[in-house]
């Protein structure tokens, strides 16, 4: 920035930054990571290094020498949010050179190919772990077990209470659903039960804090969380009544990404519509695609893949959902 | 050289020629590819069947086709039945198929007389890649979950590990893993269910038996059912 | 008429994957490996060759309303002889290109030839056009299908290269062709510039 041009007032500005919305939800991610830190030890630590320190590493490198741009971005603090929720998406005891892939798909295909910060269309951090996903699929399906504070990659897996549930669905027995952890246990994290899962799915109670942080900070408003766990609520509820063999609404609104996802990655600035009403379009089409995908779809969890099919409708959304400009005239 | 006017008549004569000139080179290619095509069929119904056999050297005797109905469905399966060159009986490659993760699951499973398993090759499948695709190398000889050279018993199927059996599951996919163990399983039975004579009292016999009644042993399977 | 001309401007300056971006059906489709690939390629060039022939020979008894329906006949004859002799003969080729062999019949850079070419030219220079065009898509479509092949599979041409922990499953799947072709595609243009 050269001089700042003084010109005719008003110039009220909020303080409102880049830097100061990624911190901010940072912050909100830290009792998560505690909680990870606390159920996986030494796995979770490696995993969430390895993966903020390559994402930075991969933004620096790109703007620098493939984009040629003059300001570095890397420390805005995107790159180290899309890190540490990649790691979050991640088994504690993912390989390093794994992650490092998912780091460079994340911010090489992800964002940098887009142009960078607020030219992606996907959020990055989900495309790394879909990527990871599609092509690593055993490795990022055993999960291992919670309280194993020193193992890595010689953790012992378990299933994953969505796997659970999708062997009740494909089995067509809901005697399965019997081994699932009581939704309390989801609720405060299932170390205690036996539970597995990434690092982000074990404590749902984590990531709850985290969302109010972020409401009273007004970094993120209510409306994406709320419309995709409800939706996801009504809808599994209704399935459970149904037909018993879908698990009820409580262990699937605590299981699995969703609240990961819901509160943190589906908010994401750049890649959700921007008014409100566009918002609770875009988190219940999310909630229903997450139904959809988890109970009928190949992988056990649908939130990731939910969460980038509506990022390809986003601005599809905005176009039909404009806000009133101001001083129009309503039409009667 | 002028175009042909697109007058009604050149168009419709135009079109009928060409049509007429390819209808005629297809058919005499159809005419010289038929024998190749039959061959190389049966060549690669052949050959997956030695290659589940373990055997390089064998005839086909029969191919017989059944029905059964386990559990309120209906299941289709093919026993290809095969003996050596000296017309002794092997055993026989069954062709079963189930519900797997993401569609039918086929597999053509080879079975020797005393009703050790002898080798399997997945035929058709629609399982999800890198996870239950990995079974057509998974439960082969030098895989994890090797089944090859197990002693089949209808008491004692084949069961995946997690289950309470001694089959480790293909990792993270043990949906997969149970359907392709049930394939396996249901193609035993049925090999067993109708080969009580043909594998037990028929493989006995034919020992002494030459090739030159190769024939008529074929035609006598063809008919035992 | 310069026949070497004809044939560099159908594997360079108008490679049909690369440029001009056509046929991307079999393109995204077949390059699960090196060898798909190539056998894609080589089983349009010859339908190419074939129709660039035939057309250019029938051009001037072709009334021009009907033309359309005419080329397609000939190119469905050409590609229904192909799929009989790869069944007949290279059994293997047919059953890893399944479908694809038949779909050639769509496959809008041998109509865009007819049209573009065979129709205006005469038949040696049709014959050229096919052979370069359908080079240029047989080499983009092997490329293709070595880096999805190498990174998917950790083989080229069938030779094992990583041991199989060190495949990217995702590079031989659907998505991994659309990310190949545009990383792709932006190293061409960025090296037509420079």
């Amino acid at each position: 920035m050269g001089k700042l041009i003084v010109s005719l007032s008003p110039h009220a500005h909020g303080t409102d930054s880049v830097e100061k919305n990624m911190y901010g939800v940072v912050i909100a991610l830290v009792p998560a990571l505690l909680v990870s830190f606390y159920f996986f030890g030494l796995g979770s630590a490696i995993v969430c290094a390895t993966s903020v320190v390559a994402c930075m590493v991969f933004e620096w490198a790109i703007t620098k020498f493939i984009l040629k741009r003059e300001n570095g971005t890397v420390m805005d603090g995107s790159a180290i949010l899309t890190g540490l929720l990649l790691g979050f998406n991640l088994p504690s005891n993912l390989p390093i050179w794994i992650i490092i892939i998912g780091a460079l798909v994340a911010i090489g295909i992800g964002k940098m190919t887009f142009g960078g910060l607020g030219c992606n269309l996907f959020n990055p951090a989900l495309v790394g772990r879909c990527f990871l996903l599609v092509s690593f699929p055993a490795q990022m399906t055993s999960w291992p077990v919670a309280g194993q504070l020193g193992a890595y990659t010689d953790a012992m897996t378990g299933a994953t209470p969505l796997s659970v549930m999708k062997d009740a669905i494909k089995s067509g027995d809901a005697s399965v659903l019997g081994q699932l952890p009581d939704s309390l246990s989801l609720l405060i994290g299932n170390a205690g039960s036996g539970g597995a899962g990434c690092l982000g799915e074990v404590c749902a109670l984590a990531l709850l804090v985290g969302l109010v942080f972020m409401l009273w900070k007004k970094i993120i408003t209510w409306h994406i969380p709320v419309s995709i766990i409800g939706t996801v609520f009504v809808l599994s509820g209704l399935l459970h009544f149904i037909n018993p063999v879908y698990a009820d609404p409580f262990t699937v609104i605590f299981s699995g990404g969703l609240m990961l996802g819901a509160i943190f990655m589906a908010t994401d600035y750049v890649t959700s519509p921007m008014n409100s009403r566009g918002q609770l379009i875009y988190g219940v089409a999310i909630g229903l695609l997450t139904i959809v995908i988890r109970n009928w779809g190949a992988y056990p969890e649908g939130m990731s893949f939910a969460i980038l099919i509506m990022n390809a409708f986003t601005p599809l959304i905005n176009t039909y959902v404009k806000p009133k400009r101001f001083g129009e005239v309503v039409k009667k | 050289m002028k175009k042909l006017e697109s007058s009604l008549t050149n168009m419709i004569i135009v079109l009928v020629t060409v049509a007429v000139v390819s209808g005629g080179l297809l058919a005499w290619v159809n005419n010289a590819t038929e024998t190749p095509i039959k061959e190389q069929d049966e060549l690669a119904l052949a050959n997956g069947i030695k290659s589940v056999m373990g055997v390089e050297n064998l005839t086909v005797t029969a191919n017989d086709e059944l029905k059964k109905n386990i559990g309120g469905k209906d299941y289709t399966f093919v026993v290809h039945k095969t003996s050596d060159s000296d017309g002794n009986f092997l055993g026989a490659a069954v062709e079963s198929t189930t519900m797997g993760f993401g569609g039918d699951l086929k597999v053509l499973v080879g079975f020797d007389g005393e009703g050790n398993l002898l080798g399997y090759t997945i035929l058709q499948h629609a399982e999800t890649p890198g996870l239950g695709a990995k079974a057509d190398k998974w439960f082969q000889k030098d895989g994890k979950g090797n089944i090859i050279g197990r002693r089949m018993d209808a008491s004692k199927p084949l069961v995946v590990s997690k289950d309470g059996g001694d089959v480790d599951a293909i990792t993270a996919s043990t949906i997969t893993t149970r359907a392709f163990l049930k394939a396996v399983n249901q193609a035993y039975a049925a090999y067993a269910d109708q080969d009580v004579d043909a594998a037990s009292g028929a493989s006995k016999q034919v020992k002494d038996i030459t090739g030159d009644d190769l024939q008529d042993r074929a035609a006598k399977c063809g008919t035992e059912e | 008429m310069n026949y070497i001309k004809i044939l560099l401007n159908g594997i360079i300056k108008e490679n049909p994957t690369f440029v001009l971006l056509l046929g991307m059906c079999p393109t995204l489709a077949t390059t699960t490996s090196a060898q798909n690939g190539m056998s894609m390629g080589l089983a349009t060039m010859f339908v190419l060759i074939c129709s660039n022939i035939a057309i250019s020979l029938i051009k001037s008894i072709t009334p021009d309303k009907v033309r359309i329906p005419v080329f397609i006949v000939v190119i469905a004859s050409f590609v229904t002889i192909l799929q009989m002799c790869l069944k007949a003969y290279l059994p293997e080729v047919n059953k890893s290109l399944g479908l694809f062999i038949p779909l050639i019949v769509v496959n809008c850079i041998i109509l865009g030839r007819a049209e573009a070419f065979a129709c205006k030219n005469n038949s040696v220079a049709s014959l050229f056009d096919g052979l370069g065009i359908g080079l240029g898509f047989t080499v983009s479509l092997t490329f293709l299908g070595i880096v999805r092949e190498v990174l998917g599979a950790g083989s080229v041409f069938g030779v094992v290269l990583l041991p199989e922990t060190y495949n990217i499953l995702l590079f031989i799947l659907p998505p991994g062709a659309f990310i190949t072709l545009g990383f792709l595609i932006a190293i061409v243009n960025k090296l037509k510039k420079a």
